[in-house]
């Protein structure tokens, strides 16, 4: 009983400092799922975090998989209501006030001050995942080649992800 | 291409369920582009310039930015309930998806092919996340000040592991001093 509610507040609170969307938190949840709860180790959390992305849908299934894992069906929806209904419910409140102030010089101001700690936060949500899934050298250079054809080439990256899955399967990793 | 039309579409909640059920089933490796085509080509919900200004204000304030849009849609159109149509809609079948991943995982997790598999597939996620990184920075190569924000940021929430509050208030607080002049 008491484990979804932790799911839920846990994830409640990481839900309006997600700036820039969700990956902006992902070293957070790691420190709080992995660091401060014990719910998973860092290998799970990084498998999760890898079976989330081959899924259809908002790249934020990360979180309904950690409750899933840790209190079943109601940890599920626990973890991932508490990660959508408090930025929900702002923006909700918020879209009808933008068109109002979309011409003033402070929001342009403050937006332009969140873009770089997005970039940063999203940067570290990268190192803390590659870091987890750097097992050898092979894997390593799976990382970087994916990483390389998605920048240069307009392919579906669901491709890739199915190429590094067989990739494993033949033990390259 | 024709204009766009003159008066605001009239969308059902039902209709906002449906649509926004079909993206999320869509969405494979970003759900984004799909989004905007059900909204803006196919079912002419909004034109691009109001799309692209609806989606603008998704981006800005916290949380993933296609729930956001799904949230701020359904509210245009049709209210709370619209808003929880849309939301629903567009998390339902891939939560679903999601949770029977997990429970195959959970089944066969032990065989070694699999585990095989899941480093082969989480290598590649890494890509991808590594990717995305480098395309959001992108934009910033030409502004040391942020890039050195950006850098700041990075340190502290990768190698030190600073609390997130901390980090967003001691980042967003050094973006506003950087820009004040330019404001």
């Amino acid at each position: 009983m008491m484990l979804p509610l932790t799911l839920f507040l846990t994830f409640a609170a990481l839900s309006p400092l997600a700036f820039g969307g969700g990956n902006t938190i992902l070293p957070e949840m790691q420190r709080e799922v992995v660091g401060v709860h014990h719910w998973l180790s860092a290998s799970d959390f990084v498998a999760l975090y890898a079976l989330a992305q081959a899924a259809p849908g908002p790249n934020m299934l990360v979180a309904t998989l950690i409750g899933w894992r840790v209190a079943g069906l109601g940890g599920a929806l626990a973890a991932t209501f508490g990660l959508c209904l408090p930025s929900s419910f702002l923006t909700f409140a918020i879209a009808g006030l933008w068109w109002r102030f979309r011409e003033a010089s402070w929001r342009r101001w403050i937006q332009a001050a969140l873009v770089p700690v997005t970039v940063g936060l999203v940067g570290a949500g990268a190192a803390v995942i590659a870091a987890g899934t750097a097992l050898g050298l092979a894997a390593v250079l799976i990382t970087a080649l994916v990483a390389l054809l998605t920048l240069t080439t307009r392919a579906n990256p669901l491709w890739f992800l199915a190429a590094s899955a067989l990739a494993g399967m033949l033990g390259l990793v | 291409m024709p204009p766009p039309p003159e008066a605001p579409a009239r969308v059902s909640s039902a209709d906002l369920f449906l649509g926004f059920l079909g993206i999320g089933l869509s969405g494979f490796g970003g759900v984004l582009p799909w989004a905007r085509r059900m909204v803006v080509e196919r079912r002419r919900w909004l034109d691009a310039a109001s799309f692209n200004d609806l989606l603008a204000l998704c981006q800005f304030l916290p949380g993933p930015n296609v729930i956001n849009l799904s949230v701020a849609l359904g509210g245009r159109f049709a209210g709370w309930r619209g808003a929880l149509a849309a939301f629903a809609g567009l998390m339902l079948a891939p939560m679903a998806i999601v949770i029977g991943l997990g429970a195959l995982y959970t089944s066969y997790g032990d065989l070694a092919l699999v585990q095989h598999l899941f480093r082969g597939l989480a290598a590649g996620a890494s890509g991808l996340i590594v990717a995305t990184a480098a395309k959001i920075a992108w934009p910033l190569r030409r502004q040391p000040a942020a890039l050195a924000i950006a850098a700041l940021v990075w340190l502290a929430a990768a190698t030190f592991r600073a609390p997130l509050i901390a980090v967003l208030v001691a980042g967003t607080g050094l973006g506003l001093l950087a820009g004040w002049r330019a404001r």
